[in-house]
């Protein structure tokens, strides 16, 4: 559906004549539900009009089902990225549909089918786990609550935790919750900004596991931005590496190690990172 | 596990399943805050301190110059217990909004609230039903105490109290508005508006004199005011058994006024930490 340029990847669907905007933004209901989970073209935010921009041209479509990863360092703007794909905030230029929902026109409609995680972004403390998931089924209209998330709290290992006031919890606890609350309206599309963050190598595991086993049996399409290059290598089908706010690669994990003739995708990123080229090996 | 597809986009649920979703998720705010009041008694026990406080103090202020003047009892113990525990009601209502808003900020959680499907108006809805049930539990204690202590009773003024506190209500949440979207502008640091705000009013606000007692030049400032309008109507029906129906079309007609105009700032403040990328890391 889409190809690579330089920069960036540009959406393949023909543009309407003398329109500015791709056709998938606009689409009727049936169509739209063919559409790409994300569909972002020519993304960009600036903070103010005389900075540089978090996020310059970003545009991609990701297919229903799939799992990408967000690589990138700090400040490449991933967590911006994420934000504008919510309608969190606004874009300075461009445009995002995530599940055929143009987000400048009816971000609730796609809210309400998609959900996210981040572990900056806490949930109440003081009251029960039980409690905070009860909040976010009535916020996503979950029909009988209480089934799912028994049905959760056993699948995410929480039963013994439901009466426990969240903010008590462990942080491998914590991130389990939080997957809960964002798995509490069966998302179509599951936004995840560094989900394993600050957990230890065990728990990451059991929580990359989870999300395999997950996204497999759901079908849900993962967006995941991350630090952890084994998690995106091991997660996601296909990656765009971000500096700057722009997209300087892009492929499969196994495609991107290729190209660079590197044997992880940390080296990878350490050469986008650096603008450093694998020197080639002497012939022998 | 399946992501489960609720409707296709830009499919639209018919009136009354939309109605019925957005009450769910306005009542989803308010058991969030429930429930921590449940948890958190020194929470509820505030919500209760300060009115009986402030009707104890005046109750004595009152005993001692009905002491003073003996002839005027009742009148003075009218007027000025009268307008303790209105005034209440105005204050407690805009601290019960404002102060539910930051609940959300002090817990980091209001990055995952923007991003379910509650609109602005629903955020807006679901804190005035708090601040409704703030009002109750505060005020309600100050009130029966009133009558016990004092043998003054509220009610004593008729039907038209439930006017007042209806007028003084809303008053509270529109300047309740105002704080929060001065904190949407400006992050935690203006949240000390939210407890001083309304006590800054209260000598434009008639509570204790006639409109009449100020400069002449205060007078517009304080009729601008629906508050003036309600206590120029409770002197009116504790004086002379009369209801100034004047006085409370004019209140009413002044909180429309100040509502609108201050949801108008409030939903461009939104829009505008949205454009910031505020939403995300709304703080100090």
């Amino acid at each position: 559906m889409c190809r690579r340029s330089d920069a960036s990847i540009e959406c393949g669907l023909a543009r309407q004549p003398g329109t500015r905007i791709c056709p998938l933004m606009d689409m009727p209901a049936t169509a739209a539900e063919s559409a790409p989970a994300i569909h972002a073209e020519a993304l960009t935010k600036r903070y103010a009009p005389d900075a540089p921009p978090a996020v310059d041209a970003l545009s991609f479509a990701m297919p229903r089902g799939a799992t990408w990863g967000l690589l990138g360092g700090n400040g490449a703007g991933k967590t911006t990225t994420i934000a504008m794909l919510l309608g969190l905030i606004v874009p300075s230029a461009g445009r995002v549909a995530c599940l055929g929902h143009d987000m400048a026109r009816d971000r609730f409609a796609a809210l309400a089918r998609m959900n996210f995680s981040s572990p900056y972004i806490a949930l109440p403390g003081r009251i029960s786990v039980a409690e905070n998931l009860r909040v976010y089924a009535h916020f996503y209209d979950v029909p009988q609550a209480e089934r799912r998330i028994t049905e959760l709290a056993g699948q995410l290992q929480l039963t013994a935790l439901l009466d426990r006031p969240a903010g008590e919890l462990s942080a491998g606890q914590k991130t389990r919750v939080a997957l809960a609350k964002a798995l509490i309206n069966r998302p179509e599309l599951l936004l995840l900004d560094e989900p394993t963050a600050s957990l230890d190598p065990d728990t990451g595991d059991w929580v990359r596991s989870w999300l395999e086993r997950y996204q497999a049996e759901s079908g849900c399409a993962i967006l995941l931005a991350s630090h952890n290059m084994a998690e995106v290598e091991r997660l996601c089908g296909h990656v765009l590496m971000l500096k700057q706010g722009r997209v300087v690669d892009q492929g499969s994990p196994a495609e991107l190690l290729a190209k660079y003739g590197r044997d992880d995708l940390e080296e990878v990123f350490l050469d986008i990172a650096r603008g450093r080229q694998r020197q080639p090996e002497p012939a022998e | 596990m399946s992501a489960g597809p609720s409707r296709p986009a830009g499919a639209r649920a018919a009136l009354p399943e939309r109605a019925r979703a957005s009450a769910r998720r306005i009542w989803g705010l308010v058991y969030r805050h429930l429930a921590l009041y449940r948890r958190s008694w020194p929470r509820v026990l505030e919500l209760m301190y300060w009115p009986i406080l402030q009707m104890v103090v005046w109750g004595f202020v009152t005993a001692y110059l009905a002491g003073l003047q003996n002839n005027v009892t009742s009148v003075a113990a009218g007027v000025l217990l009268g307008g303790v525990l209105l005034w209440e009601v105005a204050l407690r209502s805009q601290m019960g909004f404002s102060i539910s808003f930051l609940e959300e900020i002090w817990s980091r959680n209001l990055g995952h609230v923007f991003v379910s499907p509650l609109r602005p108006r629903e955020l807006v809805a679901g804190l005035m039903a708090m601040s409704l049930i703030r009002v109750a539990v505060g005020v309600t204690p100050a009130v029966l105490l009133a009558w016990l202590l004092y043998a003054f009773g509220l009610f004593s003024m008729g039907p038209v109290v439930v006017a007042f506190f209806a007028a003084l209500l809303m008053m509270g949440w529109a300047v309740a508005l105002g704080v929060t979207s001065l904190i949407l502008r400006y992050g935690a640091g203006a949240e000390a508006l939210a407890w001083s705000v309304l006590f800054g009013l209260t000598p434009f606000s008639a509570v204790f004199y006639p409109v009449s007692v100020l400069p002449a030049w205060l007078q517009p400032v304080s009729l601008a005011l629906p508050a003036a309008h309600v206590f120029e109507g409770m002197r009116a029906a504790l004086l002379q058994g009369e209801i100034a129906w004047g006085h409370l079309a004019a209140a009413f007609a002044l909180d429309a006024f100040w509502l609108a105009a201050m949801g108008w700032v409030f939903m461009r403040q939104f829009q505008g930490a949205r454009v910031r990328g505020a939403l995300l890391n709304i703080g100090e």
